[in-house]
């Protein structure tokens, strides 16, 4: 139905996705560590050797775990599976809550404690009025 | 099926249409803001901030519709040699552009109050800064070439490109760990955002559609008038 030109043109652009998707994907896949923006505690527990580089660390923030001195706040975050104690001193976002999503940025004293430069609260994807958040909680 | 690719024959439709397109967009913008800005509720955990969603992810859905459909009018476009789908996709893709600025704008205005940042290099802002420079770049390529052949293959492999990108906003947040949240609306299973904070969210996607149309017609126009005038160019 169509000429010879055409076809080889449909050719030609579906080649030219399949090996830039592959080539992204191939990217990606090796600079995986670069494009999370945050690890978990799991993962920091299995990291090899703790370099001085400022990291990241995400999960929620442990229930009764916040505790707050006169110059810093400790709390401790948590994946349900392993936990990392973190120290910061200083404001924190107002979304920052017990039992919620946390990113801290900071150093690695060692694969337990994490001294914290800055703290972003991290939203997840419910969205509800408070009046609907209660009923929930009620049951 | 050519026959209708007729400049005279769009341009009596489109030259009109403007107008209606104006006066449905004003109403159900009306609607829209009445709705996110006064009648749907708080939330429960970000109390009013959550009212810059409401133009947000509207503005970010209708960014990257409007490139897919950029890149597949390029791509059919080049493939059968139809003029009339390049000028399409020139005149949609300001509004794109500007959705797309208007949706990092907003993001970097939500993110203060509730993450505490107002920029993070997380996957997802990142893929939609570089869709951004997409945008900048497709629109730049029908500015600086003047020959009509070449500015065809030029703008249909800058979106070709840019397209790998669209995936990837789309499922960055669920491929890695990222500051940005998943998705609250999902068309397979349950969304997780109240039905009282999904309609208002619907009539803002629904205002700037009607948006969008009204600015690619206006653009559309311009360039059918161009040729017209011309005498010589035909789609």
């Amino acid at each position: 139905m169509y000429g010879r030109k055409v076809k080889l043109r449909v050719l030609y652009i579906l080649l030219i996705l399949i090996i830039l998707s592959l080539s992204i994907f191939l990217i990606l896949k090796s600079l995986e560590q670069n494009v999370i923006y945050f690890q978990s505690p799991s993962e920091i527990k299995n990291i090899s050797e703790i370099e001085n580089n400022k990291i990241r660390v995400g999960g929620m923030v442990k229930k009764n775990s916040i505790s707050i001195n006169s110059d810093e706040i400790n709390f401790i975050i948590t994946d349900l599976k392993n936990e990392i104690y973190v120290t910061y001193s200083g404001v924190v976002p107002n979304l920052f809550e017990e039992g919620k999503g946390v990113v801290a940025e900071g150093y690695l004293k060692d694969k337990n404690f994490f001294l914290a430069t800055k703290i972003l609260a991290k939203h997840d994807e419910n969205y509800m009025p408070p009046e609907v958040k209660e009923a929930l909680g009620e049951k | 099926m050519f026959k209708y690719f007729e400049p005279n024959k769009i341009f009596s439709i489109t030259s009109k249409a403007p107008k209606y397109v104006l006066a449905l967009f004003l109403i159900i913008f009306t609607i829209g803001l009445i709705e996110s800005l006064v009648l749907s509720p708080e939330d429960y955990k970000q109390s009013h901030s959550v009212r810059i969603m409401y133009v947000h992810v509207p503005a970010a859905w209708i960014t990257l519709g409007i490139f897919s459909s950029i890149t597949l009018l390029s791509i059919v476009g080049y493939i059968f040699k139809i003029k009339n789908f390049f000028l399409i996709s020139k005149s949609l893709a300001p509004s794109g552009f500007i959705f797309n600025i208007i949706a990092l704008v907003t993001g970097s205005i939500w993110g203060k109050p509730t993450w505490g940042t107002w920029w993070a290099w997380d996957a997802r802002i990142t893929s939609m800064l570089i869709l951004a420079l997409f945008y900048g770049l497709y629109l730049l390529a029908w500015r600086i070439y003047q020959d009509k052949e070449q500015v065809f293959k030029i703008t249909c492999l800058i979106t070709i490109l840019g397209i790998i990108n669209v995936p990837i906003i789309k499922y960055s947040v669920d491929w890695w760990n990222t500051l940005h949240q998943p998705a609250s609306i999902n068309i397979l299973s349950k969304s997780s955002i109240h039905s009282s904070m999904l309609f208002p969210l619907m009539i803002m996607t629904a205002a700037f559609a009607l948006f969008s149309l009204l600015i690619f017609l206006m653009k559309y126009n311009t360039e059918l008038i161009k040729i017209k005038n011309k005498g010589l160019d035909r789609l």
